[in-house]
């Protein structure tokens, strides 16, 4: 899976991105920087969390007009797959190739924590593997990660199975509990229609080795290796 | 020269933590007479342009394309000479 990172100033979960994918997954991978525009060699691009451009005037809305986003556009238009993490799902949403936007926690604080995830649906390229209604355990670490969208928006991602995972309790029970941000639907992640584009606030390269307390994570890379074998075949 | 001021708010039906914290924060200090509070960003933007049509008219293209989210805020412009 030739997957490609980008590097925006301010991102800062690259190198766990690169280091779940190449080291502990072995598949080849690079860094993208953010002024490249061509990403015609990768199978793959991962937009890591951190906070781009300073996360200043919103998250991820400098970052959205990098020169290496209308590449990462018309990748994702062509099929390729793009996972956008944390900050990168916010400039996911800024460049309109997913819905909605993500809002301030409701608590009004950065949180720093595991959380447990419910995978809603197994038809996007990030969660083949997963069966619907699986619980992962997962980090989170985001002060703005509070989805939102309005309520047309909501009811068509919900109606098309857009909405991948959700916060959850440990049995997998959604509860406002489980929520850690105020998101709408204690929605964590969505996909774009054709299922190529996923958006998480969670960090599962944080979550793909024991040592750390989870493996989970390899679920969602171990899905899009799955997605382009299938592709291929 | 121009200067402009632009106002981004949050829509009305999306949510305000912020606000909410800072009602809180002036309702503690005892103004009781306080029912809301929205927060939001100011802009001062100092703009070269021929006359103020030309800078409000540019002044919206950069709210619409940058300064403000669609999906979440509003926004407002003042134009004044500067």
């Amino acid at each position: 899976m030739r997957t490609g990172i980008v590097v925006f100033p301010g991102t800062w979960s690259d190198r766990d991105c690169f280091h779940a994918v190449g080291e502990i997954l072995g598949e080849p991978v690079r860094y993208v920087d953010h002024r490249e525009r061509a990403l015609d060699d990768l199978e793959l691009v991962v937009l890591p969390g951190g906070f781009s451009y300073g996360d200043y005037l919103r998250c991820g809305a400098i970052a959205r007009f990098a020169p290496v986003m209308e590449a990462v556009a018309d990748f994702a238009n062509r099929g390729g797959l793009v996972l956008g993490i944390c900050n990168g799902f916010q400039i996911l949403q800024e460049a309109r190739l997913l819905p909605g936007a993500l809002l301030r926690n409701a608590s009004c604080e950065f949180r720093c924590e595991w959380v447990h995830l419910r995978v809603e649906q197994s038809d996007s390229a990030f969660t083949l593997d997963c069966r619907p209604g699986q619980v992962l355990r997962i980090p989170i670490s985001h002060g703005e990660g509070n989805f939102f969208a309005d309520a047309a928006t909501l009811e068509s991602l919900e109606r098309a199975g857009r909405v991948v995972f959700r916060y959850c309790a440990p049995d997998g029970r959604v509860t406002a509990a489980a929520n850690p941000n105020g998101s709408l639907g204690n929605i964590a992640g969505i996909s774009n229609a054709r299922g190529n584009v996923v958006g998480m606030m969670p960090h599962p390269e944080r979550a793909c080795e024991a040592l750390l307390g989870s493996e989970d994570g390899l679920a969602v890379f171990r899905s899009a290796i799955h997605a382009l074998t299938r592709v291929a075949v | 020269m121009y200067r402009a001021e632009v106002f981004v708010t949050l829509k009305p039906v999306v949510n305000d933590p912020a606000g909410l914290t800072i009602r809180g924060g002036l309702q503690a200090l005892g103004f009781d007479s306080v029912k809301d509070v929205r927060a939001g960003k100011y802009l001062a933007i100092t703009l070269d342009e021929p006359d103020e049509d030309r800078a409000r008219a540019r002044v919206e293209e950069m709210a619409q394309q940058l300064l403000a989210n669609a999906v979440i805020e509003d926004f407002r412009i003042e134009v004044q000479p500067a």
